[in-house]
C-alpha cells in the first residue's frame, strides 16, 4: 500500500491529464494578445513623443525667433525715441520699412487721436489693448490679407507703438508641418497594430510547440520532445529545459517500470516457495512436528519477502530525496570505526582479515544513519564475497571534493560489462546468485551516493572488487536536482 | 504484567492478545482509539501495544499525544504499517516510546514490550549489575565472574550491559542492534550472533553454568537455568 503512494507521489502530473494549451481561451486571458497591446502601445507612445520633440524643436523654434526679433526691434526704437523723439521714432519706422528686405515687418504709430503718425498698417487693430502681450490676428496690408504676430507698447503722451511680423508663410508651414505630423501618427497607429498581429502569431508560433508537447504528453505519449528552433534563444533555452524535465521523468518513470517489473520477477519466487511449502504442509504433514516446521519455514520465507519490501520502500524514500531535511555536518571516522568493528567480528570467523585505515576526522555532510547504512552494506558485501583466508581492505581519505571511502575485497569481483547494471534494483551476478541476498544492497548505496550528491564507482582491485563511496564535505553542501 | 492493546483489525489484535496471555501477562483489548483512550486514561497499566491507524476518530497518535499531555506516561508501543523512517520519527515525537512495523514477529513485540513494561518501574542510576555470580561495575567499567576478572573490549562490555540490564527477558537482534550498535536497519549478515558467541566464550566458556542463552526464533536472554 505505501509502495504503490510512495510511486503516485512522484508523478502526480501525469495522473491529471488537464489542458495545457490554453491558447482558445478569451482575448484579454491571452498573453500573446496582452503582449502585442503592450507592444503596440509602447510603439504608438514614442512615436507620439518623437512627433512632439519634433513639433517643439521646428514650429515652435519659428515662433520663438519670430518673437525674439520683434522684441530686438522694440529694443532699438525704444533706444531711438529716448534719444531724438517722436520725429526720429517715426523717421526710422519708414526707414525700416523702406529697408525691409523680407517685407515682413509691421510699424504702427498713432497719436493719442488714434491717427497714423508712421507705419505700414491703416488703423489701429480693434482686439489690441494691452502692452506686453502677444496678439496673432489677421491683418489687411497693402490690399491683401495676412496673418501677424504683434505686440504694443504705450509712449508717453499718449502715442502707442505697434511692432509686429507677418507670419503668414510661417503659419502656413506650421501647419504644414502639424498636418505631417498627425498623419506620421496615424500610419504609426496602423503599424503598431500589424506589428502586434505579428508579435502575437509569433509568440503563438513559438509556444505552440511547447503546448502540443505537453498536450501529447498529457494523452499519454511520452516519447514526444519540444521543437527546438535551432537559434539557441531563450524559447530554446526553456524548450531544453522542458525537454531534460521530460528525459528525467522517462527515466523514473523507467525506473519505477522495472521496479515493478523486479518486484513481479524477484518476489514470485518466494512467495511461491511459501506457498507451496504451506499447501504441502496442508495436504501432506502427517505429524505435528512436520507441521510446524513447515510452518516456520514459510514464515521465514514471508519474513525475507518483507524484508525485499523494505529495502525497496528504503531506496524509494532516499531517491525521493525527502531525507534531505536530516542532513547535518557529520564526522565519518567514528562510523567507519563502527562498522570495522561490527563486522570484524565475521571477518575473523571466516578467517578474513579486514583492515581499516582512516584518518582521525572525515567531515561529511549528510544523513548518519543512510551513510551507515550504505558503509554497512559495502562491507557486507566485501566480506560475503571474499574467500576465506582473503583480505577486506576499508580506507578512507579526504579529498578536495570531500571523502573517498574505499572498500576492496579479493573475492571474484565483477565482470566490466556488469559493472554499471552492478547498481541496479534485484542484480545478482552469475557468482553471487548462490550466495545469500537480495541484489538490492548496492542499489541502496548508490541512492545514499546519489541523495548526497556523491557517487559510487566499482572498480577492479586485482584480484577483487573496489568500491568507491565518494561523499561531499561540509564546504560544500550540494543538493543536486 | 497489565497490558493494554489497542488494535482494530481481528487477526492481528486477537493474535497479539493470545500472545501476551500465554506469555503470562494480563491484556485488555480495545479495538478502536476512543476506548482506548478511556481505558488507557481510566486505568493502570504496564504498557500499551498501540496500533497508529485506528477507527473511532482518534488515531493512535491522538492517543498518545492525549496521555502525555495528561501527564501519564505509561510507555507505548506503536505498531505501524507506516515504515518510513519520517513515520517513525513522528510516531517517537508524539510520545510513543518505541515503534515496530508491521509485518513483526511476535517474539519481537513480546521482547520490545516486555523491556519497555520493566523500564517504566524505574530503579534509580544504577552503578552496578548483578545476575547470579556475574557482576558488572558501571563506574570502574570491571566485569567479574565468580570473583574471577574478566577482560571485555568496550563493545563487548556495552552487550554485556544490555543483556543485563534485561537480564530474565528475551532481547533480541533487533533490540541489540538499536542498543548497542545505535543501528537502526537489519544488516543481512547474522553479526549480532557472532558477537553474542565471541561474549559466551569470555563470559560463560570458563564456567559451569552458561548465563547467556538463546531463546530460539527470538534472540536471547541472560539468566541462570536454561529455558
Amino acid at each position: 500500500m505505501t509502495q504503490s503512494s510512495v510511486l503516485s507521489e512522484h508523478f502526480p502530473a501525469v495522473a491529471d491529464p488537464r489542458p495545457v494549451g490554453g491558447m482558445n481561451r478569451g482575448l484579454l486571458h491571452s498573453a500573446g494578445v496582452r503582449f502585442a497591446v503592450i507592444y503596440a502601445v509602447l510603439l504608438a507612445l514614442s512615436a507620439a513623443a518623437l512627433a512632439l520633440f519634433l513639433w517643439w524643436a521646428t514650429a515652435g523654434l519659428l515662433d520663438r525667433q519670430t518673437e525674439a526679433s520683434i522684441q530686438a526691434d522694440a529694443q532699438s526704437l525704444s533706444e531711438r525715441f529716448a534719444a531724438g523723439g517722436l520725429p526720429a521714432l517715426g523717421l526710422t519706422i519708414e526707414d525700416r520699412l523702406t529697408q525691409d528686405v523680407e517685407d515682413d515687418a509691421i510699424y504702427l504709430l498713432i497719436d493719442p487721436a488714434q491717427e497714423r503718425l508712421a507705419g505700414n498698417l491703416a488703423r489701429w487693430p480693434q482686439t489690441v489693448t494691452q502692452t506686453g502681450a502677444w496678439y496673432e490676428l489677421p491683418i489687411e496690408r497693402a490690399g491683401m490679407r495676412s496673418l501677424a504676430l504683434v505686440q504694443s507698447y504705450n509712449l508717453p503722451g499718449g502715442f502707442r507703438l505697434l511692432i509686429g511680423r507677418d507670419v503668414h508663410v510661417r503659419a502656413r508651414l506650421r501647419s504644414l508641418l502639424t498636418d505631417a505630423l498627425l498623419w506620421a501618427v496615424l500610419v504609426v497607429v496602423v503599424m503598431a497594430s500589424v506589428g502586434a498581429l505579428v508579435v502575437r502569431s509569433l509568440f503563438r508560433h513559438t509556444l505552440a510547440s511547447v503546448s502540443a508537447t505537453a498536450t501529447a504528453i498529457a494523452a499519454g505519449d511520452f516519447a514526444q520532445r519540444v521543437q527546438l528552433s535551432g537559434r539557441g534563444d531563450e524559447f530554446d533555452q526553456l524548450a531544453e529545459t522542458i525537454n531534460d524535465m521530460l528525459d528525467r521523468m522517462a527515466r523514473l518513470m523507467e525506473g519505477v517500470r522495472e521496479v515493478s517489473n523486479a518486484i513481479a520477477h524477484d518476489l514470485r519466487t518466494p512467495i511461491t516457495r511459501a506457498r507451496a511449502r504451506l499447501e504441502d504442509a496442508g495436504l501432506h504433514a502427517e505429524t505435528v512436528p512436520d507441521l510446524r516446521a513447515a510452518i516456520e519455514r514459510a514464515t521465514a520465507d514471508l519474513d525475507g519477502i518483507v524484508a525485499v519490501f523494505q529495502a525497496l520502500l528504503r531506496i524509494a524514500e532516499i531517491e525521493a530525496g525527502s531525507r534531505r531535511s536530516a542532513f547535518a555536518q557529520i564526522d565519518l571516522a567514528p562510523l567507519v570505526a563502527d562498522v570495522a568493528e561490527l563486522y570484524g567480528a565475521v571477518a575473523e570467523e571466516k578467517g578474513i582479515t579486514l583492515s581499516v585505515s582512516a584518518p582521525t576526522h572525515l567531515p561529511v555532510y549528510g544523513d548518519r544513519d543512510l551513510i551507515q547504512q550504505a558503509l554497512a552494506n559495502l562491507v557486507d558485501n566485501a566480506v560475503k564475497f571474499s574467500p576465506a583466508g582473503g583480505a577486506v581492505r576499508l580506507s578512507t581519505s579526504v579529498t578536495a571534493a570531500g571523502v573517498d571511502i574505499v572498500v576492496a575485497d579479493q573475492g571474484p569481483g565483477i565482470p566490466v560489462a556488469d559493472r554499471a547494471r552492478a547498481t541496479e534494483r534485484f542484480y545478482r551476478g552469475e557468482i553471487a546468485r548462490n550466495t545469500p541476498g537480495s541484489g538490492l544492497g548496492l542499489a541502496l548505496v548508490q541512492a545514499v551516493a546519489q541523495l548526497h550528491g556523491g557517487n559510487l564507482r566499482l572498480e577492479a582491485a586485482e584480484p577483487g572488487l573496489a568500491a568507491i563511496l565518494s561523499l561531499p564535505g561540509y564546504d560544500e553542501p550540494s543538493l543536486p536536482g | 504484567m497489565r497490558i493494554l492493546v489497542v488494535e482494530d483489525d481481528k487477526d492481528v489484535g486477537g493474535f497479539v492478545v493470545r500472545g501476551l496471555k500465554e506469555a503470562g501477562h494480563v491484556v485488555e483489548h480495545a479495538d478502536n482509539g476512543r476506548d482506548g483512550l478511556f481505558l488507557a486514561a481510566s486505568e493502570t497499566f504496564d504498557a500499551v501495544v498501540l496500533d497508529r491507524m485506528l477507527p473511532g476518530g482518534i488515531d493512535g497518535l491522538r492517543l498518545v499525544e492525549t496521555l502525555r499531555a495528561q501527564k501519564n506516561s505509561v510507555p507505548v508501543m506503536i505498531l505501524s504499517a507506516l515504515a518510513d523512517v519520517d513515520e517513525r520519527v513522528r510516531g517517537l515525537k508524539a510520545g510513543g516510546d518505541d515503534y515496530l512495523t508491521k509485518p513483526f514477529a511476535f517474539a519481537e513485540l513480546l521482547a520490545r514490550v516486555e523491556a519497555l513494561g520493566r523500564r517504566s518501574k524505574g530503579e534509580g542510576p544504577l552503578t552496578k549489575l548483578v545476575v547470579e555470580d556475574l557482576e558488572l561495575d558501571l563506574l570502574s567499567r570491571q566485569v567479574k565472574r565468580a570473583g574471577q576478572k574478566i577482560d571485555l573490549q568496550p563493545r563487548e562490555f556495552r552487550l554485556l550491559e544490555y543483556l543485563m540490564r534485561h537480564a530474565g527477558q528475551v532481547v533480541t537482534r533487533t533490540m541489540l542492534l538499536e542498543g548497542v550498535w545505535d543501528y537502526h536497519f537489519d544488516p543481512q549478515t547474522n553479526v549480532i550472533d557472532v558477537h553474542v558467541s565471541r561474549l559466551r566464550q569470555k563470559v560463560d566458556k570458563p564456567f559451569p553454568i552458561p548465563l547467556i542463552q538463546t531463546v530460539r526464533n527470538a534472540g536471547y536472554m541472560l539468566r541462570a537455568e536454561s529455558p
